[in-house]
């Protein structure tokens, strides 16, 4: 039975909008690439866009902060964070689902910063009586985190008003779960605050998502337990927010990883497929289809195995394992 | 791994060769820290010749940014010379060509630092 990753919110710290200038910009940038190319209806254009105009044009990378769908396809929902991409997830499930079905939710918190928690008031199936909404993480204080959010003067809405029945539910990391069809194991990462990567496994297909996380090549102790946690992942969600030179200078303990490290990471782990993820909000679409292009080249330059397949997250990917 | 020096006057070429990877980082950086110290304001300039660096790994940039901001903080100065292509684009991919100089070969990188270490890098060749 096949799974999907759909990625509702890839952005990091903060969501991100493409602005009018921005799309002004792509409009004539694909009207240019477009001249003489006798695109005279929907479908041959639309043909055009998918497969001849170049990704930073035709796509956005967005958009929303950290959102993450793991779909078997038996009927209960599974997310990683509930920032502002849960939204449109929720939205998501209206249109599918219709006003009357009732659905459980299983949501594991990679850590309570605002930017991982803060679509979950804007989250519609937590207003409707009969869902069931269970979230799980590490952290002593993740009702708290919820909850406060929801507090005068920050919301309208305090969280007790919310009509579906919302658990809280304590995780060792470490220690493997099985939730919802999924064994589930989590891992501290360095983060400020801490943070916990999430080691999904089912029907012997592996899915890592490990986003707000340093990891440094040169503690060995760091780079084995990240390898076992990665080891031969079909799919590794990695936080590569800053290019190397930042993570080890100006914004080293900041907590974030980069792109070369991710490389360098999934390649000594056996991982299969790399999904850049938690995009700096200061890199517009150019820049960050030029980090996943370079990405793509250093994977080639350092490999010494099987090859590793990148990919750079966007709002609305989704990958089938 | 293996690093060979060479001195002209006040400057100091350090020639790593080979992969730079996790499985030959502590060498690098002890040789690096050997010179270190004396490389202040005053002291003698560092330029890495990577004319036989065929690979480097974010360990290995690690060290370098360590090594870099070490110096910075003594007022003295490190370079780089002669990266290989490959090389080259893992310090573009990397951002690590932003932090650092570079130079298209030894000559002009001693030719940036010192005229009496340009002066002797001529004469021990013949120029």
């Amino acid at each position: 039975m096949p799974l999907w990753v759909t990625f509702w919110g890839t952005r990091g710290s903060i969501p991100v909008s493409l602005d009018c200038a921005s799309v002004r910009d792509k409009l004539a940038d694909a009207i240019v690439a477009a001249s003489g190319k006798g695109l005279d209806t929907q479908e041959k254009a639309r043909a055009w866009v998918d497969t001849e105009l170049d990704f930073a044009v035709s796509h956005t990378f967005g958009g929303n902060s950290a959102c993450v769908q793991l779909d078997a396809g038996d009927g209960e929902y599974v997310l990683c964070d509930l920032g502002s991409g849960v939204r449109a997830f929720g939205n998501h499930v209206f249109r599918r689902d219709g006003p009357a079905k009732r659905n459980v939710f299983h949501v594991f918190q990679s850590h309570l910063h605002w930017d991982h928690i803060m679509g979950f008031p804007f989250f519609g199936p937590a207003y409707v009586p009969g869902n069931r909404i269970r979230i799980y993480g590490c952290h002593p204080n993740l009702e708290e985190a919820l909850r406060r959010q929801q507090d005068p003067p920050s919301f309208p809405v305090p969280f007790d008003s919310l009509a579906a029945s919302i658990e809280f539910v304590t995780l060792q990391p470490g220690r493997s779960y099985d939730i919802a069809g999924w064994s589930v194991t989590a891992r501290l990462q360095n983060h400020s605050g801490d943070s916990y990567g999430y080691r999904f496994v089912r029907d012997d297909r592996i899915i890592v998502y490990s986003t707000d996380s340093e990891h440094r090549l040169d503690v060995p102790d760091e780079v084995e337990g990240a390898a076992t946690f990665f080891a031969d992942a079909d799919l590794v969600i990695f936080d590569a927010m800053y290019s190397l030179a930042d993570a080890v200078s100006v914004k080293e303990d900041w907590g974030h990883s980069s792109n070369v490290v991710a490389v360098e990471l999934c390649q000594l782990a056996n991982a299969k497929h790399l999904v850049l993820f938690h995009h700096e909000p200061a890199n517009d679409d150019e820049d960050i289809a030029r980090i996943w292009q370079e990405t793509l080249r250093y994977e080639e330059i350092s490999r010494t195995g099987q090859a590793l397949r990148v990919s750079a997250a966007y709002d609305g990917l989704e990958i089938e394992l | 791994m293996q690093v060979s020096q060479e001195r002209y006057g006040d400057a100091l070429v350090l020639t790593p060769v080979g992969r730079i990877d996790n499985s030959s980082t502590d060498g690098l950086r002890a040789e690096l820290q050997a010179h270190l110290a004396n490389c202040r304001d005053g002291g003698d300039r560092l330029v890495l010749d990577f004319s036989k660096v065929d690979y480097i790994s974010s360990v290995g940039l690690r060290i370098l940014m360590l090594a870099a901001k070490q110096v910075r903080e003594q007022g003295g100065s490190i370079v780089i010379a002669a990266l290989q292509p490959v090389v080259q684009e893992i310090f573009e991919i990397s951002r690590f060509k932003l932090m650092f100089q570079c130079f298209g070969t030894v000559r002009e990188a001693l030719a940036k630092l010192s005229a009496t270490a340009l002066a002797a890098y001529d004469s021990a060749r013949g120029a």
